[in-house]
């Protein structure tokens, strides 16, 4: 029993390892700041890591670069601009609305608009050869005198029979 | 009419398809550097060798040279070392970027395996790294002579590397004979 619970606090303590630092904040909101922050900045080196996840020698320069601007009291779009202004746009896990990204932020709701239409024009589509093309059953006005007579005559056997 | 829409699923695959297959020849390891065409951040560092001695940007300019990122504690950059002092004696201008690193140690490295750089920032806690956007050790930028960063090259600089920084370096220095 204590063996088990000797291996499962080990995985415990192996998991909590993972890239912390003591930060002091000001605050609790400070802390959430920088929180929120390190978690939408992308770490440049291991690229599908954010700055709070990741080891690496840079991950940690930056997460201190940013705790270094919230205890500045720069704002939290001020520390995008400056990861930006040396890393580029891909730092950001949240990219920015602007020219270049419209795109990729109002993309899917016109493709979905899109589909939309197309639904809508194609189910139209469908439906009107229906009601133009194809004569309705009951209707005997495509019929002259000989061929409702053939008709009448034909039907007269059939109720005959 | 209606025909043709029953091919457009098959257009919209061809061109994902073209798409994607660019994707998959892309390294996305390569960063577009946002430096690129910026002049070199400012800084005041001491020299690697003379403490007592500070190095600004302005050290660095009056002929286009490569900058060089790198540390002793970076395997990668023992490897490219021989390389770099190649390219010294062809007669171009390196600077050094000592990132992070040990005075002593870094002293000793150029000691022994001799040292390519013109000059040498010693950028002990990595600011000047940091403002660089630098992300890995060993980084290699092209400057020209006003120091406006030309280039970028993350990773080790061998013969083929070269192959591709020399003639930029030679435009630049032809570039800049004339103006």
């Amino acid at each position: 029993m204590l063996r088990w619970m000797t291996t499962c606090l080990l995985f415990f303590a192996v998991s909590a390892s993972a890239a912390i630092d003591t930060y002091e904040f000001q605050d609790d909101k400070t802390r959430e700041r920088f929180q929120q922050l390190t978690e939408e900045l992308r770490c440049p080196k291991c690229q599908n890591q954010n700055l709070a996840d990741s080891n690496s020698p840079i991950a940690k320069d930056l997460r201190h670069e940013v705790y270094r601007m919230l205890d500045e009291g720069q704002s939290d779009n001020d520390i995008a601009d400056f990861m930006v202004a040396r890393y580029g746009e891909f730092v950001l896990y949240k990219p920015r609305k602007d020219l270049s990204t419209y795109l990729l932020w109002y993309g899917p709701f016109v493709l979905l608009a899109l589909g939309l239409v197309v639904i809508v024009l194609m189910t139209r589509s469908k439906k009107k050869p229906v009601n133009t093309n194809a004569p309705a059953p009951d209707a005997e006005e495509g019929l002259d005198n000989q061929q409702r007579e053939k008709l009448n005559s034909l039907l007269d056997q059939d109720r005959n029979k | 009419m209606r025909r043709f829409i029953l091919f457009a699923p098959l257009a919209i695959f061809l061109v994902l398809g073209v798409f994607l297959y660019q994707g998959l020849q892309l390294d996305p390891t390569k960063l577009p550097s946002a430096l690129i065409d910026k002049p070199l951040p400012a800084f005041k560092i001491s020299s690697l060798y003379d403490e007592s001695r500070v190095l600004t940007e302005a050290d660095l300019q009056g002929k286009p040279a490569l900058l060089n990122v790198w540390a002793t504690w970076c395997p990668s950059c023992k490897e490219e070392h021989a390389q770099l002092n190649r390219i010294k004696e062809e007669g171009y201008t390196i600077y050094g970027v000592n990132y992070k690193d040990d005075r002593g140690k870094a002293k000793e490295w150029l000691r022994r395996y001799l040292d390519p750089y013109s000059e040498n920032i010693y950028d002990e806690n990595g600011t000047f790294g940091l403002d660089l956007g630098v992300y890995g050790a060993p980084e290699t930028y092209v400057l020209d002579a006003k120091g406006v960063i030309r280039y970028k090259h993350v990773g080790v600089v061998d013969e083929r590397v070269w192959a591709q920084l020399k003639p930029i370096l030679q435009q630049l220095e032809s570039g800049s004979g004339v103006q």
